[in-house]
């Protein structure tokens, strides 16, 4: 998706109010970029801390700044600085992390982000979780207040074609409740039910955002007495599993099952690519049959 | 005669944290009455509307505020509330209530990045703005200072000055004992910063160094400061934290009062 990315930047966003910030990171993806924004596009180097207060310094004189990291370099390490400088003042400061999840793999879990949503959730910064390329784009109309951007990579089937943006989009419809698939991880239950007819299937939905509001009456009457499945590359706590059990409860939705799969951090204690720990998690394609299989015909 | 009557203000100005840390029966008097020297030469004698000023070492807002107060953008009630149920001016700076605020401060080490994205700002917008940002020495224990000052000094934001009131006592000791941080004047030298070392309750000392233009890179003016100046437990711990009695208040009044009157 970061190469996605940086061609919405240079196509919506290469104007005089917009900084670039990165941590020393967009080798082979921020090259056109770092050309078209010129003296606007920084290099803070390895000092996250001070990059994210860098970036409210100049928001607060008017410029919308991205700042740009693997993902747990921007939320995590620079947090109190996303708290206090950027938060407090309510500032227009995009915080794009790359690779959310397990996408950094093989580089073992210091490059892993897992937490990330909660976190930014807890401080008010408005989360955005692209399920695919095009949404990206979208998501970049509205830079108004403090955001996090956590890019992934788009695995919906080849050849098709995605529906306008919305933050609870039904991609593929289905009669035996639903899936609720937190960004990235809505392709790949798209891909992963194709094949099962649409009576038997739930039908898939990719969630980009976490505003409880923007549940569409629609997805609670799909999934009223009938099963709902979360899957999402987070941890639980704080995850989308949690924000829609609360929405539930807010709406007095009951279904018959509630089957939620989700990041379980390194069980084994071993590592490996993300496919290795999305099977660990039970979040890879052949888990989500089975997750399917069992809440819809029972075992 | 403006000296005299600029230090006439400043003693006021003395003589109103004194009151206003009193009533509300609020420490951290001690790095006020460090700085409060620095903070009045600078918003008096140095700053124009354009400038910017962030208080780094935010457990100073007492300072700040007299100093905002004496520039009559606070007033003597808003001054009365300081750090009591429904104020505007907590015990550190945050909201939207306070004149020239820009950030909230109090947690240590953000300053410095902040005054380097508007100095940033004010050469991308080709502004003849000034950046000041007042940190204190334990503050420089934080990395993210230096970050900054690393950052600040490859982009030559020579619009930004950082002013550090080194008054050598921190929360539970001295700098020296604590993390041997006294000798910022080399470190950050060594950095490629202009530093300037002086005397931080000397007016002319300081409103010369503010002059005092860099051409190259941001600047840093070392304060030698005593903390708790003035006051009887002037560059002793208990000035970090503890507030005053009737008896020492008393005391303290008739000192600044009689130096007034010199």
């Amino acid at each position: 998706m970061r190469n996605s990315f940086a061609k919405a930047v240079i196509t919506q966003c290469n104007q005089e109010e917009y900084f670039f910030l990165t941590g020393d990171l967009g080798f082979m993806a921020l090259e056109e970029v770092q050309n078209s924004f010129q003296n606007r596009f920084i290099n803070a180097g390895v000092a996250e801390q001070n990059m994210v207060g860098v970036a409210a310094g100049l928001a607060q004189e008017g410029f919308k700044v991205f700042v740009y990291s693997i993902a747990p370099f921007c939320y995590a390490r620079p947090f109190e600085q996303i708290r206090n400088d950027i938060c407090l003042n309510n500032l227009p400061v995009c915080l794009v992390g790359n690779g959310g999840g397990y996408a950094y793999g093989h580089m073992g879990p210091t490059h892993h982000a897992l937490e990330d949503c909660a976190a930014m959730n807890a401080l008010g910064v408005r989360v955005l979780v692209p399920a695919f390329n095009e949404d990206i784009s979208v998501m970049l109309n509205e830079l108004s207040a403090p955001t996090y951007l956590r890019l992934g990579y788009d695995v919906r089937p080849k050849e098709t074609d995605i529906f306008e943006y919305a933050a609870w989009r039904e991609i593929l419809q289905g009669k035996r409740g639903a899936i609720a698939a937190l960004g990235p991880l809505a392709g790949l239950a798209w891909q992963a039910l194709l094949d099962i007819p649409v009576n038997d299937r739930p039908s898939v939905w990719a969630v980009t955002e976490f505003d409880e509001t923007k549940i569409p009456t629609v997805f609670w009457k799909q999934i009223a007495e009938k099963p709902l499945f979360v899957i999402e590359e987070h941890v639980a706590a704080g995850g989308l599993g949690m924000h829609l059990a609360l929405a539930m409860a807010h709406h007095k939705i009951q279904t018959s099952d509630f089957i939620h799969r989700y990041a379980l951090r390194y069980p084994t204690g071993r590592f490996g690519s993300q496919e290795f720990h999305r099977v660990q998690c039970g979040l890879d394609a052949k888990g989500i049959l089975t997750m399917i299989t069992g809440a819809t015909y029972g075992s | 005669m403006v000296k005299k009557r600029f230090e006439e203000l400043l003693n006021t100005a003395k003589l109103r944290l004194l009151k206003m840390h009193y009533t509300s029966n609020s420490g951290h008097l001690g790095g006020n009455f460090s700085c409060i020297d620095a903070l009045m030469t600078l918003h008096h004698r140095i700053m124009t509307s354009e400038d910017r000023f962030i208080l780094s070492k935010g457990h100073s807002a007492g300072a700040w505020y007299v100093t905002l107060w004496s520039l009559g953008k606070l007033q003597d009630l808003d001054l009365d509330s300081f750090s009591k149920e429904d104020t505007l001016l907590p015990g550190h700076p945050s909201g939207k209530g306070i004149p020239d605020l820009h950030f909230s401060t109090g947690s240590l080490g953000h300053g410095p990045s902040l005054a380097a994205g508007m100095a940033l700002a004010a050469k991308q917008k080709k502004l003849d703005r000034q950046i000041y940002c007042l940190c204190s020495d334990g503050e420089w224990q934080e990395g993210s200072c230096w970050e900054a000052l690393i950052f600040s000094i490859h982009h030559r934001l020579n619009n930004l000055t950082i002013l550090i009131d080194q008054n050598g006592l921190q929360g539970f000791g001295t700098t020296q004992d604590i993390i041997s941080c006294h000798n910022l004047t080399s470190r950050i030298t060594s950095f490629g910063a202009e530093v300037q070392y002086i005397d931080g309750h000397d007016i002319s000392q300081i409103e010369n160094a503010l002059r005092n233009i860099s051409l190259e890179s941001p600047r840093v003016i070392i304060l030698n400061t005593v903390k708790g100046k003035g006051l009887h437990f002037s560059g002793t711990l208990e000035s970090h934290y503890l507030p005053l009695s009737e008896e020492q208040y008393q005391s303290a009044h008739l000192k600044i009062t009689a130096e007034q009157e010199k």
